[in-house]
């Protein structure tokens, strides 16, 4: 468990250290990535009760969607 | 590494990382009923989640769920009698914003007659690379309460830990991708104290007869699914998502999940999708075990059976007129369903009858229904 903590430590730190990297996809360039149509989990409500239903039903769990994210549009 | 140090760890890292990006989620309300309905098993009920922004650096979360579950499925029909529960959720969190980095803190508790859940949640996220790339990280802990009922002495605990790591690419202006991993570790009580196993006995009629289940006091599964959404060129969207799960049980999964959008005119979007579900066996699953002690652990839960799953699913979302209320940007109301077939290979239908490990194998179909009202303000 240490050593799992300690990957994300990393990630999470190295990544942080790498902004200077230039975005290939201007802020004018994310009109579409802007539309609803394209969130990632547009109806939290419904989306949160149909997982709940796999849950239930199924022998699997976890990493379903949801994990945040967004295309820096607003 | 000790409970409370491992949080202290968890939390030191949340205050050493850097002040950046984000946005926090809408102001909106939903009212969604829900509906279930299969393999003798009937669950409906409401849920109300509201988000309000504060001082545009903070966002509370409340949710409140209700489950009222009628229940004669298989294993009801075969090892008891038919049952009615209530089951009621509530929750509530906090996102706070520094920056490009997102604090989330979230408790949330569940209650039925014979079920208590306590779950404490907390997360992190950070846009990277100017906003192309938002990386998270969560943990949560549960804590729950089993009981059974007729039985008053009856509680065993269970202890729930999640590990979340999230990351989010635009890939394109027109392609976003992300990639999930999640490991769950429970220890304690983990099977239904009402369900039983099977096994083969020459001195009933039947020929065979049910025993409690006996199951491992731990499990750890581990997740990670990868996902994509592209734009295309005539304002629609297509989505799909791979997961592959695997646990110390034995079960291994696998799911694909595709989906399109399309709005149409100015008010409809409506959607379509599929989902393909597999899964593989726990290793002390059996429908028919030789002898009541045919091992150290016995279980026969269909859930840990062999077994597939299609589930097809349609959406339709209509954008209600402006009501001319000032504090309401937009309102929609929404109706999806979805209809699965479980089609299991290795848990047999007991309630049809025939010589035991003969019986027709098991499958049903279900019914999803989703109504929903939403409105952001």
């Amino acid at each position: 468990m240490r050593a799992r903590i300690a990957l994300c430590l990393c990630l999470l730190l190295g990544a942080a250290g790498c902004s200077n990297v230039e975005p290939w996809v201007k802020p004018y360039e994310r009109q579409n990535l802007a539309d609803p149509i394209m969130a990632a989990d547009p109806n939290p409500v419904a989306s949160s009760y149909l997982n709940h239903v796999f849950e239930v039903r199924e022998g699997a769990r976890g990493a379903l969607g949801g994990h945040g994210g967004g295309c820096g549009c607003n | 590494m000790p409970r409370t140090k491992r949080i202290a760890a968890l939390a030191l890292l949340l205050a050493a990382l850097p002040a950046r990006a984000a946005v926090l989620p809408d102001d909106r309300a939903d009212v969604l009923y829900h509906r279930y309905e299969g393999g003798g098993v009937t669950v409906d009920g409401p849920s109300v989640l509201v988000r309000k922004n504060l001082a545009e650096k903070y966002s509370v979360a409340a949710n409140y769920y209700v489950d009222f579950v009628s229940s004669a499925s298989i294993d009801v029909m075969s090892q008891a009698s038919p049952y009615k529960e209530t089951r009621q959720q509530a929750s509530l969190g906090l996102d706070a914003l520094n920056g490009k980095t997102q604090y989330s803190l979230s408790v949330l508790g569940s209650e039925e007659n014979d079920y208590s859940s306590t779950t404490a949640s907390l997360g992190i996220s950070q846009d990277l690379f100017g906003d192309l790339t938002t990386i998270s990280f969560g943990y949560s802990q549960g804590w729950d309460e089993v009981r059974k009922r007729g039985d008053p002495t009856f509680e065993e605990p269970v202890d729930r830990r999640t590990y979340r790591l999230g990351l989010s690419q635009v890939v394109t202006p027109s392609l976003i991708m992300g990639f999930a991993f999640e490991t769950i570790t429970d220890e304690g009580y983990l099977h239904n104290p009402y369900r039983s196993m099977r096994y083969l006995d020459d001195d009933v009629p039947l020929g065979y007869a049910w025993a409690p289940e006996v199951y491992p006091e731990t499990r750890t599964s581990s997740a990670a699914s990868l996902n994509a959404r592209y734009f295309l060129p005539y304002r629609a969207a297509v989505h799909g998502e791979y997961r592959y799960f695997t646990d110390t049980w034995g079960v291994d999964a696998n799911t694909v999940r595709v989906g399109y959008v399309q709005p149409v005119g100015s008010r409809w979007t409506l959607e379509a999708g599929y989902r393909w579900y597999d899964q593989s066996r726990a290793d002390f699953y059996s429908d028919l075990f030789p002898r009541a002690d045919a091992q150290n652990f016995m279980g026969r839960d269909k859930e840990l059976s062999t077994f597939q799953s299609h589930m097809y699913s349609a959406g339709a979302t209509y954008q209600l007129p402006s009501s001319g209320w000032k504090f309401l940007q937009r309102s929609t109301v929404n109706l999806f369903f979805d209809y699965t077939n479980y089609d299991y290979a290795d848990f047999r239908d007991v309630l049809k009858g025939g010589a035991p490990g003969t019986e027709p194998l098991y499958e049903f179909d279900a019914a999803i229904y989703r109504l929903f009202f939403s409105a952001w303000f």
